[in-house]
């Protein structure tokens, strides 16, 4: 055999969720990823939490662009929509997408180079218009799919797998989120699937525009000692700072945390997003503190993560431009499209 | 950029420090459980009965049946090879693949993914139909006898594999028979519409060609005698030969009168059957007892000239001894199967049989389905010309004396050492259904291969219990990427069907073999269910950098990264653990980057290989673990190690 597929394998007494639906039935097709790609570990955080969520597979939408991040939406959800855009260009799609169906799950998957290089304008403008959806950012500091040279991403003085050190800033999306007024900006870690699950979670219920930015070591060109973005770095310097878990609207919060030590807040479906802070003070819903604390972190070399800022007062883009409620695909085509007379009606007014 | 550049020139090894993810991993567990538990130890896998226990088959099957092994033999074709592989621990596979008890079976990995298992028994029986000529690679007569005589009584699965064992070392063996047929059981009992005469001579003769003697009509009537002679050592395989009886009313019509013609006991009638003593039964046949005897009873009758046959259970059908298989086998036969009927009477009218009473039985069954209670709730005659008792059978030993110095037990069962099969008398060893009561064929072959080291001991004056430990070989099964040595992508299919003759044929003859066999593809299909369980994931936790590429890989989710715990944690971290008795978790030692623990539960792993394909840094191997188990051949060989072909 030279290659091998993942087969489809149903056991006896396998978990289901609301649905009925198991597990695998969130997977999508076999990765052609590097084995031990960081990236794999998010697809499979991403499929259990829409396994978890118990989102019908044909209620999500998958965007991205181009790179080794944008091939994965492949690799879940194998019956949802999706589409693999034009090199950075994934978050006008999306933006056109969720203009016509805003009913939908969206989520966007993108890498730093992607997202950071040719792809930033149109990321900084998504973040600002607060359009309703996920936007992953599998962040690995390096063009895996050219063969490893820095991207924008690269921390200055982390090297490459020849030697070479890189001399530039870092973009930190992260920073460049908070600073643009995104509603939702967390950190995760591909290796740490008990803190990115609950974050993808919180990320899809959220209203507007989430941010994650995962970690997440491209094993065949960063994954060096002198990289600051392989496993043994990220392992090393991380600080997962705040938990967060998705409550959804029926369920009851547990009640295993010490009182005081959690954090609700309420999304704009019922549910919550309980914090459980590991740092005392900490309020995610203080922008200003979370850049204070995004800076002091890399001060001091370490990897914060969690759910580091959350504003879900904000309206989302639908709501701001104020947009038809209903899908399009659910408007009567004749109301859709009144005709060449109405047209001309409307034209007159312009005249 | 100077602190970075500070900390990469610093250049501490990474792995110096704690990381502050398991500083976070601890406390975080620490709140949780909020007690001290106890974690649990890195797995031994060097312990050979670790991997013994994954090869659920191999570790059910009372010889330990190297069953995976022999179905990749088969899978290539290499038909000899297979049948030879499976001599080695079986003895008589062309018998046992067609009416082993099969315990491998309901052991089997498979049936705990979907709910039938590998077809193990009936792949054995392909490697015996088509081994061809093996003779030369069987064990040979050895050129001179070491001058030591044993004395095996009943030529039985027991004593045949005990001479099978000893004779190729330069034992004299002896076997001595009753009857005027060797196999005991096998031919007496099991009728040669499910094992060919010619099946079981083929199997016997290649053990007596080693230079066996064997004598017929040759019942042992004192034990005293026999001990009076000059052997070195006595090995007792009579079986258990007595077959129970039904003292009802009617069972005895007359004080003092021959006892009824039409009331047969089972064992004896099927004895009486291979032997052609009886060659006839009448229309109407009633079979007490729902047993594999039992079975074999019904079905005799249909070929022996019954229209009607009747089998009747005290209890429901949960409670039938009989295996799952022979008792469909009976039922494609149209037997009928009558539960709750409590035998109570027999009827006889002008001195002839005529029916039976029966009592009609209610129960209740609890939840964990015993009976609770049990009541009578009527009374029925059925009709019958003849009755067949088929409700178990008892040791017994007329012939062994008290001053023997053999102790039996209240129930005349011998007082046996469960591990050297010795009896209370040094050198007088027993085996089979003689030793510890009825059980199967396959445990009297290994009742067999045990009795005979420690025959082997004692004839060299050793102590009985110094005997090889079992043990455990690994070798390597990579051939290059995403290529191992054995077929490890996943087939999905469903388990074959043997094929029967038809009923209307099936009836002609008394020995129209009913099974047709495998055809070649239901054997190429079948050998491909197997999950080769006896090719290992074996983890090396050093070259682990927990990128969790198998943990998403593995597709039955079977592995987690997490920090070491008790054992009822880990396996609710578990995503997939199904929390059967048995099977372990694998726990490997601290992980380089965070100290956290590998853990793998071998309950639900398919060995499909998938992790170590899927490893970055060849942490994850498939090896295949060979389980070795030494017969007496190799005790005194104590440098050999791994399994030869």
């Amino acid at each position: 055999m030279t290659s091998f597929t993942k087969p489809l394998i149903r056991r006896k007494n396998e978990p289901t969720n609301e649905l009925g639906l198991v597990r695998s039935d969130y997977d999508g097709a076999m990765s052609t990823l590097c084995a031990g790609c960081g990236h794999d570990g998010v697809t499979a955080s991403m499929a259990r939490a829409f396994f978890e969520l118990s989102i019908e597979p044909h209620r999500a939408v998958k965007v991205s662009g181009i790179g080794c991040s944008s091939k994965t939406t492949a690799y879940f959800l194998r019956e949802s929509h999706g589409i693999n855009t034009v090199h950075g260009r994934m978050p006008s799609v999306a933006t056109g997408a969720i203009a016509a169906n805003h009913e939908l799950a969206y989520i966007g998957v993108s890498g730093d180079g992607d997202s950071l290089s040719i792809g930033l304008g149109q990321f900084v403008h998504a973040m600002r218009r607060n359009v309703n959806m996920l936007y992953m950012l599998e962040n690995n500091g390096v063009y895996g799919l050219t063969k490893g040279q820095f991207s924008a991403a690269a921390d200055m003085g982390s090297t490459a797998k020849k030697g070479a050190v890189n001399e530039l800033p870092a973009i930190d999306p992260v920073a460049l989120a908070l600073s643009l007024g995104a509603t939702f900006v967390a950190r995760g870690f591909s290796g740490d699937r008990e803190q990115l699950v609950p974050l993808i979670k919180a990320g899809l219920k959220h209203k507007g525009f989430g941010l994650i930015d995962v970690i997440s070591p491209c094993v065949s060109f960063n994954d060096h000692k002198g990289s600051t973005k392989s496993y043994e770095h990220t392992y090393k310097y991380y600080n997962p700072a705040i938990h967060a878990d998705y409550v959804p609207p029926t369920a009851q919060i547990k009640a295993d945390y010490n009182a005081g030590d959690i954090m609700p807040i309420e999304l704009h479906d019922g549910g919550q997003i309980t914090l459980r802070k590991l740092e005392n003070g900490y309020d995610p819903r203080d922008r200003a503190a979370a850049v204070n604390k995004l800076f002091e972190s890399s001060q001091s070399d370490e990897i914060i993560t969690g759910l580091l800022y959350i504003n879900e007062d904000q309206k989302d883009m639908h709501e701001m431009a104020r947009m038809e409620d209903r899908p399009l695909n659910a408007i009567p085509y004749e109301e859709l499209n009144p005709g060449a007379a109405k047209l001309k009606e409307i034209q007159k007014g312009f005249r | 950029m100077k602190y970075r550049l500070k900390f990469l020139k610093s250049s501490l090894p990474l792995f110096e420090c704690e990381s502050r993810f398991t500083v976070y991993f601890r406390e975080f567990l620490a709140g949780k459980n909020n007690c001290e538990n106890k974690i649990m130890k890195p797995t031994n896998t060097s312990n050979p009965d670790y991997y013994h226990k994954v090869v659920d088959c191999q570790w059910a099957c009372p010889a330990h049946t190297p069953v995976p092994q022999y179905i990749r033999l088969i899978a290539q074709g290499r038909y000899g090879d297979a049948y030879l592989l499976n001599r080695e621990s079986n003895v008589f596979p062309g018998v046992l693949g067609r009416v082993c008890d099969r315990p491998c079976e309901p052991a089997c990995r498979r049936g705990r993914l979907e709910d039938e298992p590998v077809a193990i028994c009936r792949l054995k029986r392909v490697a015996a139909d088509h081994r061809g000529d093996i003779s030369d690679q069987l064990p040979q007569k050895p050129a001179k006898t070491n001058g030591k005589k044993i004395a095996l009584i009943g030529a039985g699965p027991a004593s045949f594999t005990v001479a099978n064992d000893l004779a190729p070392l330069g034992y004299e063996c002896t076997i001595f028979e009753k009857l005027s047929e060797p196999g005991g059981l096998m031919r007496s009992n099991i009728p040669a519409f499910r094992l060919p005469e010619k099946v079981l001579s083929e199997e016997l003769d290649c053990i007596l060609d080693m230079g066996v003697e064997l004598k017929l009509n040759t019942p042992v009537e004192s034990m005293n005698a026999l001990l009076e002679e000059d052997w070195d050592a006595v090995f007792v395989g009579t079986g258990a030969p007595r077959g129970k009886d039904l003292n009802l009313p009617g069972r005895w019509p007359q004080e003092g009168a021959e006892p009824c013609e039409n009331i047969h006991i089972g064992i004896d009638w099927l004895e009486s059957v291979a032997f052609e003593h009886t060659k006839a039964i009448g229309k109407k046949v009633l079979i007490i007892g729902v047993g594999n005897t039992a079975m074999d009873c019904c079905r005799t009758s249909l070929r022996l000239g019954s229209k009607n046959v009747k089998v009747m259970a005290r209890k429901p059908r949960q409670f039938f001894k009989a295996s799952v298989w022979e008792l469909e086998d009976a039922e494609e036969e149209n037997i009928e199967i009558t539960v709750n009927h409590s035998p109570k009477a027999f009827v006889h009218k002008n001195g002839k049989l005529t029916g039976m009473v029966f009592e009609l039985m209610e129960y209740e069954i609890d939840d964990n389905g015993r009976i609770t209670s049990q009541k009578v709730i009527g009374e029925t005659t059925i009709a019958c010309d003849d009755v067949i008792l088929a409700i178990g059978q008892d040791n017994a030993f007329p012939w062994i004396e008290e001053t023997s110095g053999i102790e039996l037990d209240k129930w005349q069962v011998p007082v046996v050492d469960e591990t050297t099969f010795e009896s209370t008398r040094k050198g007088v060893f027993f085996g089979g259904d003689s030793a510890f009561g009825p059980k199967n064929i396959i445990w009297a072959v290994e009742h067999g291969h045990q009795a005979a080291i420690s025959i082997h001991k004692h004839c060299q004056g050793k102590m009985l219990t110094g005997r090889l430990p079992n043990d455990v070989g690994m070798a390597p099964t990579k051939m290059g990427m995403f290529e191992w040595r054995y077929s490890n992508s996943f087939d999905s299919s469903e388990r074959r069907q043997m094929n029967h003759v038809e009923l209307t044929k099936r009836f002609a003859e008394l020995d129209v073999e009913v099974e047709l066999g495998f055809t070649p593809e239901q054997i190429a299909t079948e050998v491909e269910r197997c999950l080769n369980c006896d090719i290992q994931t074996v983890f090396e936790p050093s070259l682990c950098e927990e990128c969790d590429a198998c943990i998403d890989i593995c597709p039955v989710e079977c592995l987690s990264i997490t920090e070491d715990a008790g054992e009822a944690e880990l396996r609710d971290s578990l995503t997939a653990s199904e929390k059967i008795d048995g099977q372990a978790l694998y726990v490997s030692d601290s992980l380089p980057l965070t100290k956290r623990v590998m853990v793998k539960d071998e309950n639900v792993c398919l060995h499909c290989g998938l992790c170590a394909e899927r490893c970055p840094t060849a942490a994850w191997d498939m090896q295949e673990a060979l389980i070795q188990i030494h017969h007496a051949d190799d005790q005194d060989d104590n440098q050999k190690t791994g399994m030869q072909l």
